[in-house]
């Protein structure tokens, strides 16, 4: 169905050529933002899209853009993006746009976004940057979600809010583990990941 | 002894290429290394060293200076628990009770010790088997040192993560022994520390009041019992009830190998006279540390109970000479220029003190203190050896110039 281009434009990115633990972008909202499950879905989700569809805006304008001033365009059109995000959050998921507070404005200095503006959607057709953005957006948010799924289930013992730990185990002497609320941990956790993404992944090199 | 060997040689073939035990032929080769080896030393010419010490034979001098601290500790943790539950006569303690404080001990400390070398063994044994090495022998001391550091009511299962996460984080990441950046000891008790901070604050951590393994427990307290060690009483604010004797002495709560300032220094006596460890960095630490609490004493906020304690009590009170003894002369994890054990050691002290005076959130500075020195001792190295290197060279330069005079 996909073109073997394609499929390399979206795919990519979450594994090969993750954003995160391949090519180390993005680290501090990482870090910030996975002490719970909740948070870290909605950021990935609001990077995705934000990527995405900046992904498209500058690739459209891609011809017109002076190149001397071209950064500027391209912040331009991030920040109108994230403006409006942290806008519709704010209006319909309020608390969760709270938890994330300054890191959602953040969004704009995400080395994701202007990384992938001015590396692909600047040479390329406004179809592939969009499948890139998605690609990319994903990739990002899938290494969050794996995070902070290990920080809020060891760290609060709860999912997405439920508490998962039996009240018996707690009982028994379980305690949470408070390393995992701290952003050292989620560093270690990354690196984890990258530890096992590469064993998985020799051939590739 | 020498047939000793030859059996243990005989039973070795088993683990060579092809024989039946092949996969497990580091286990074999750690304990061969561990009890035979080395032999052989160099030539008695030329300006070799005559020496059969490598790096097993440090450990276990290690061990062997912990081992008046580790007696002694036992015996503290059955003093304080009867001391506690009220079981002690006002004439002092008796032959029984004596036997009594330190089997309680001894069952209450040796899970510690059994747990820590099972977890980082069990990991290093691993470890070597993937990484087709030998294992290295840099978690002996580790393991003996981790139940000394550690309070006594630590739950066994929490002591097992913060091995297991610091041998794994702290040590093998980093390329296994000799490799690391931070005391892999103290970085179990940082984990523990900020992980579980609810097992690891507050005054009953240190005395064991219930019994163990069921041995010795339902005792009452005795009325107005508590178990804050010097340093928690001064964080609380209350004045401390413990004489420079007492804690020098060492009958006090603590975890179980900081209390007696005696036992660290018969270590520190060993590990001297052997040349394990450096009396430089020893020293540096207690001058730093001693300097530091003294100008607070001098010029600190009156108000400030910690900052008005008297320069001496910080020196025993509390990890402080346990932490300049056996933690910041880690030979790995300290700084190896001779100028730069100074440094690094008087900066230990300064900043131990530091973070005793100025934060109230930790009455205890030493491990914090001697992590980030760590972390600093390859800066510290760097800027001694280009000091000297530029020394020199100008040194080397203005003789030029008066040659070309």
């Amino acid at each position: 169905m996909l073109s073997q281009k394609t499929k390399d434009t979206l795919l990519g990115p979450l594994n090969i050529n993750n954003p995160v633990v391949v090519q180390v972008l993005g680290i501090c909202s990482a870090l910030a933002v996975t002490v719970q499950l909740k948070p870290a879905l909605v950021m990935g989700i609001a990077v995705t899209i934000i990527v995405a569809m900046a992904n498209v805006i500058v690739s459209l304008i891609r011809n017109t853009i002076p190149m001397r001033i071209r950064i500027i365009i391209q912040l331009v059109v991030v920040a109108a993006l994230v403006t409006l995000v942290s806008e519709i959050l704010k209006a319909f998921a309020y608390d969760v746009a709270m938890q994330l507070s300054v890191y959602l404005g953040l969004i704009i200095t995400n080395c994701i976004l202007m990384g992938r503006l001015e590396a692909f959607a600047m040479t390329n057709n406004a179809w592939d940057s969009l499948l890139d953005g998605l690609g990319n957006g994903l990739g990002y948010a899938i290494i969050l979600v794996i995070v902070a799924f290990f920080r809020e289930l060891l760290g609060s013992g709860a999912l997405l809010g439920y508490q998962i730990i039996p009240d018996s185990w707690y009982a028994a002497g379980y305690e949470n583990c408070g390393m995992m609320m701290m952003p050292a941990m989620a560093l270690i956790l990354v690196g984890c990941i990258i530890w096992a993404h590469r064993s998985l992944n020799k051939e590739e090199k | 002894m020498k047939k000793l060997y030859e059996i243990w040689k005989k039973f070795g073939q088993n683990f060579e290429q092809g024989g039946k035990l092949e996969k497990l032929s580091s286990f074999y080769d750690a304990f061969d290394t561990f009890l035979f080896t080395p032999q052989t030393t160099a030539k008695r010419n030329g300006t070799h060293i005559h020496d059969g010490s490598d790096s097993k034979r440090t450990m276990i001098l290690v061990v062997m200076a912990l081992v008046p601290a580790m007696l002694f500790g036992m015996f503290n943790v059955g003093y304080q628990h009867l001391l506690a539950t009220g079981q002690i006569p006002c004439c002092g303690l008796t032959c029984a009770l004596w036997w009594k404080a330190f089997g309680f001990g001894l069952l209450a400390v040796l899970p510690y010790i059994i747990v820590a070398y099972a977890v980082g063994l069990g990991i290093e044994f691993i470890v070597a088997q993937i990484k087709h090495e030998e294992v290295a022998e840099g978690f002996l001391v580790t393991g003996f040192i981790i139940p000394l550091i550690v309070p006594i009511n630590t739950p066994l299962w929490q002591v097992a993560i913060a091995v297991a996460f610091a041998v794994i984080f702290a040590k093998e990441v980093f390329g296994g022994t000799g490799y690391n950046i931070f005391n892999v000891a103290l970085i179990t008790r940082a984990f523990l520390f900020f992980a579980y901070p609810s097992s690891m604050t507050g005054d009953k951590m240190f005395i064991r009041t219930e019994g163990t393994w069921g041995w010795d427990g339902g005792h009452a307290l005795v009325d107005g019992f508590t178990g804050a060690t010097p340093l928690t009483q001064l964080a609380t604010g209350t004045p401390v009830a413990q004489s420079f004797w007492d804690m020098a002495n060492g009958l006090i709560p603590g975890s179980v190998g900081e209390t007696c300032l005696w036992a660290i220094l018969l270590g520190a006596c060993l590990l001297i006279a052997t040349g394990v460890a450096s009396w430089k960095t020893m020293l540096a630490t207690f001058i730093g540390g001693g300097l530091t609490a003294w100008l607070f004493n001098q010029f600190g906020a009156t108000d400030n109970l910690v900052g008005q304690y008297p320069w001496y009590f910080h020196l025993v009170s509390g990890g402080f000479a346990f932490g300049a003894v056996f933690m910041a002369t880690d030979p790995v994890t300290s700084a190896r220029t001779e100028c730069g054990k100074w440094i690094y050691g008087f900066l230990i002290g300064l900043v131990a003190v530091i973070v005793r005076v100025l934060n109230p959130g930790y009455p205890e500075g030493m491990m914090l203190a001697i992590l980030l020195m760590n972390a600093f001792a390859p800066l510290i190295d760097w800027c001694v050896v280009q000091s000297n290197i530029s020394k020199r060279a100008k040194r080397s330069n203005s003789a030029s110039v008066k040659l070309e005079k």
